[in-house]
């Protein structure tokens, strides 16, 4: 991998690796009473143990072929394989939380670190940024050197961003065992990896332009403007929300400059477009691009591609609100979120409606080959999803379901269904070429992938719609004589036998993605036969200004 | 259509800056007003700020995570507000940076909470729940009765809300730390400057029993007791409502 850089490059990745070193002990100099002290710590042995292979190599020889006439996947291989230890550990720690909610004596210990809250946002935060935002990273590379049929426009700047974004996702979840959270949901590290994610991104984002530039199609990709939205929205995103006061320059801790009702539409405003451009906009690129190559079939309809790709970047930013009905949030504002919510059905099942319909004259693939049944089911899921979203967001749906199990359920219908079953599918579309091998190491355990990752789905999602609604009818069901019958506790205990359910529904899905890993680590190991490298190359050099 | 979009799509910066402008809107639209009419949060007379022990207890209470599994937003429903009290308003999250309205409530509303139960309930309770409530599925949180309360960077954080707007005085700032430590120790010296400073209705005593020290569960339940009692507005409005 090293010997793919020049000696000049390798020098530049040192440097930087010195630069981001520095920094942190200067944040662990000034911390050194805090609990900064210890991300502080954190980033120079980060930097050090990434420096080392680099060191190590610094006098191997040069490439010697042109470079440009081959696409830069190096960092993809290295992102897949980060994707993959993201998702066993953020859904251990999903099916770990799932547990403790049935059996709360479960965390072994008595430390801080093992409790409920602490676990949860490392849940979170595993699955939708470690696991979610590396394959992210990864496809995108793979499919914007592939659709532009040019190189990425530079060799260090994809692993500065590749291994930048993982430090921020450490610092994140490191943050939260230590006790370091700003609590505001999927954005809870500090000021330091916020700041840190804003350098990181800005990068993807000059380095996504500089390769669109190099394309030779005139033009862009579905697929890539689907990524590009997501990276430009998702900046715009973390920027806002994400600003705060640092109570000092040697501690971890910030105030959001946001209070009340205000951080209350600034947070859901987020929260929701992080489910947009993040768990939606990013992996409908995912979409656009391996659905079509593995079935061998062009895309249905470009026209419901455009409708879907504009009602979706335009709509969904008015659509937070309907996390804050009945609040002390404006009744109007309430009412913009409900109404754009309901009319996003409309570009978001063109686009599931665009998979499904693409998919036309290819149903015997769908059901000979696991991996594109993972990503026929992924656009079910994401049309499913959709539909219950804008059911949820009607005002009086939302009264029984807010606050309950069924907004869990909602979620990961979307999670597991639509978010993990489609990177999936992706990985076993590309993983064979990435390695240069001719198929996965066992088609078989794709199949029992398959099987584990849906079953475990529908027990989860069926667990918690039960036990929502049930909760939801609990907390308002008057008896006769006017007064609340339920207690809060007899919801509680109502509720147990399906946290049992959910529990082993998670730990299906978890034991599906772990042997998906291992099926992988044999793929990239390397005993089925080695393919002949056809074609998956950049045609030519790229034109030069002026040419 | 096509036609125009196929020629967008044959620049990087155009399709950029289309897509800033398409999704801009929304929450210019939503968001901007939010900070400048008048009418988002009511103006009221008693609204109190957080002590500094409060703070600190709220601070803890957002680093062990209780917001996943308790809201502080009690809906305009019927049902809701028999069960958890007065519905919430905009005014009693004014100086709530940032807001704990929570999505989940696994637990249940913890708005008007403050009140409800004795300092020695909280304590025990957050220690081992099940001791107190047999099929609670809430975790233990033991360590916050060995900790002791940091108190030192308390000024900090006082000067940081002071820049966001929050009223508090230059002399509040100053004297945090002290301040923090009267609130749970009424004996002391201090804790009559400490009540000058933040009124007479502020909670003084030994949150979480007579001890030594101060530990995170004095600021713990020292700011749970308050919750809901920052303002009486929401009362008042609910029983003009009733008249
Ligand atoms: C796993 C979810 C969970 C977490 C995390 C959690 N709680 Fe709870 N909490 C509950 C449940 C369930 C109840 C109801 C049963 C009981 O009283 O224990 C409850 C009850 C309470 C009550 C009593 C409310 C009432 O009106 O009866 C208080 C106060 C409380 N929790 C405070 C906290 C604090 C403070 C934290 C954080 C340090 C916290 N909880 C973390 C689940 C949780
Ligand atoms: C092994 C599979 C998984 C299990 C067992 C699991 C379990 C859980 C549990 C128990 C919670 C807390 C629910 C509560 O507080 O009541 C949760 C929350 C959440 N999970 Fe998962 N999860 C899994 C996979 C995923 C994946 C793959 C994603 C995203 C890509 C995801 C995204 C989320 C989100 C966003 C929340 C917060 C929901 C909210 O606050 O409304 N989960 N999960």
């Amino acid at each position: 991998m090293i010997a793919q850089l020049t000696r000049n490059e390798r020098h530049n990745a040192l440097i930087i690796l010195g630069v981001v070193g520095l920094a942190g002990a200067a944040l662990g100099l000034a911390g050194r009473n805090d609990l900064l002290g210890y991300h502080g710590l954190l980033i120079v042995l980060f930097s050090a143990m990434v420096a080392l292979p680099v060191i190590r190599a610094l006098d191997a020889p040069e490439p010697t072929l042109d470079r440009e006439d081959e696409y830069y996947d190096d960092p993809i291989r290295v992102g897949v394989i980060l994707t993959m230890i993201w998702a066993v550990f953020g859904m251990f720690v999903g099916v770990w939380v799932a547990a403790l909610l049935a059996w709360p004596e479960l965390t072994f210990t008595d430390q801080a670190w093992a409790s409920f809250g602490r676990l949860r946002p490392a849940h979170t935060t595993g699955v939708i940024f470690g696991f979610g935002g590396n394959a992210l990273i990864a496809t995108s590379f793979h499919v914007l050197q592939r659709t532009s049929r040019a190189r990425l426009a530079g060799q260090v700047t994809p692993w500065f961003v590749l291994i930048g974004y993982n430090l921020f996702c450490l610092l994140a979840v490191t943050g939260y065992f230590l006790g370091i959270t700003q609590s505001k949901e999927y954005a809870e590290p500090e000021w330091y990896a916020d700041l840190w994610l804003v350098i990181v991104w800005v990068t993807y984002f000059v380095l996504y332009l500089r390769t669109l530039a190099r394309r030779k199609e005139p033009h862009i990709y579905v697929a890539n403007w689907y990524f590009l939205a997501f990276i430009v929205v998702v900046a715009i995103l973390h920027i806002v929300n994400g600003l705060a006061v640092p109570i000092s320059w040697g501690s971890a801790k910030s105030y959001t400059i946001y209070s009340g009702v205000q951080d209350a539409m600034t947070q859901w405003w987020y929260g929701h477009n992080a489910v947009a451009f993040f768990l939606t906009a990013g992996f409908l690129g995912m979409l656009y691009y391996y659905l079509p190559k593995r079935a061998e079939r062009p895309i249905f309809s470009y026209r419901l591609s455009i409708i879907s790709f504009w009602g979706i970047t335009f709509m969904y930013m008015w659509a937070g609100s309907h996390h804050l009905h009945y609040t002390a949030l404006p009744h109007w504002v309430q009412t913009l979120g409900m109404t754009f919510s309901v009319m996003l059905l409309v570009p978001s099942w063109a686009s599931a409606g665009n998979a499904l319909l693409t998919l036309n004259g290819a149903w015997h693939k769908v059901r000979d080959d696991a991996t594109l049944r993972f990503m026929m089911i992924a656009a079910v899921f994401y049309g499913i999803t959709t539909f219950e979203g804008s059911f949820l967001a009607i005002r009086a749906v939302n009264s029984l379901s807010h606050y309950t199990d069924w907004t869990i359920g909602h979620v990961h219908a979307g999670a597991l269904g639509w978010v993990a079953m489609i990177t999936f599918g992706s990985i076993y579309t590309f993983v064979p070429s990435l390695w240069g091998r001719e198929r996965m190491y066992s088609n078989t355990l794709v199949e029992v992938h398959f099987w584990c990752a849906l079953i475990g789905t529908l027990i989860y999602v069926f667990a918690m719609w039960n036990s929502g609604i049930i909760q939801g009818l609990m907390w308002r069901t008057y008896n006769d004589s006017g007064t609340l019958t339920y207690s809060f506790l007899e919801s509680l205990v109502a509720m147990h036998p399906y946290y049992i359910a959910r529990t082993l529904g998670g730990l299906l899905f978890f034991i599906g993605a772990v042997v998906g890993t291992y099926n992988i680590y044999m793929t990239i190991r390397g005993t089925t036969a080695p393919r002949a490298a056809a074609g998956d190359v950049p045609v030519g050099r790229p034109l030069a200004p002026g040419e | 259509m096509p036609e125009f979009h196929r020629k967008l799509e044959r620049s990087s910066i155009g399709f950029v800056l289309a897509i800033v402008g398409v999704a801009s809107i929304g929450g210019l639209v939503e968001i901007a007003p939010l900070f400048t009419i008048d009418e988002t949060v009511e103006t009221v007379e008693d609204m109190r700020v957080y002590t500094p022990l409060e703070l600190a207890g709220r601070n803890i209470y957002v680093r062990e995570g209780c917001y996943a599994c308790h809201s502080q937003m009690i809906r305009t429903l019927r049902d809701e507000v028999e069960r958890y009290g007065p519905y919430s308003l905009a005014v009693e999250s004014q100086y709530d940076y940032p807001m704990l309205w929570g999505s989940k409530r696994t637990g249940p509303d913890l708005a008007r909470v403050g009140g409800k139960y004795s300092d020695e309930w909280h304590v025990a309770h957050l220690i081992n729940p099940r001791d107190v409530v047999p099929e609670s599925n809430m975790p233990g949180y033991g360590w916050l009765a060995r900790n002791q309360l940091r108190t030192d960077d308390l000024s900090h954080h006082l000067a940081a809300m002071q820049t966001l707007g929050v009223p508090y005085t230059d002399e509040m700032v100053a004297n945090a730390p002290r301040d923090a430590f009267a609130q749970a120790f009424p004996d002391s010296a201090m804790a009559d400057a400490m009540v000058e400073r933040y009124g007479a209705a502020t909670n003084v005593r030994a949150f979480a029993g007579d001890r030594n020290t101060l530990t995170e569960m004095d600021a713990l339940v020292a700011y749970l007791q308050i919750l809901g009692r920052l303002t009486d507005a929401a009362h008042e409005q609910a029983s003009a409502e009733v008249e």
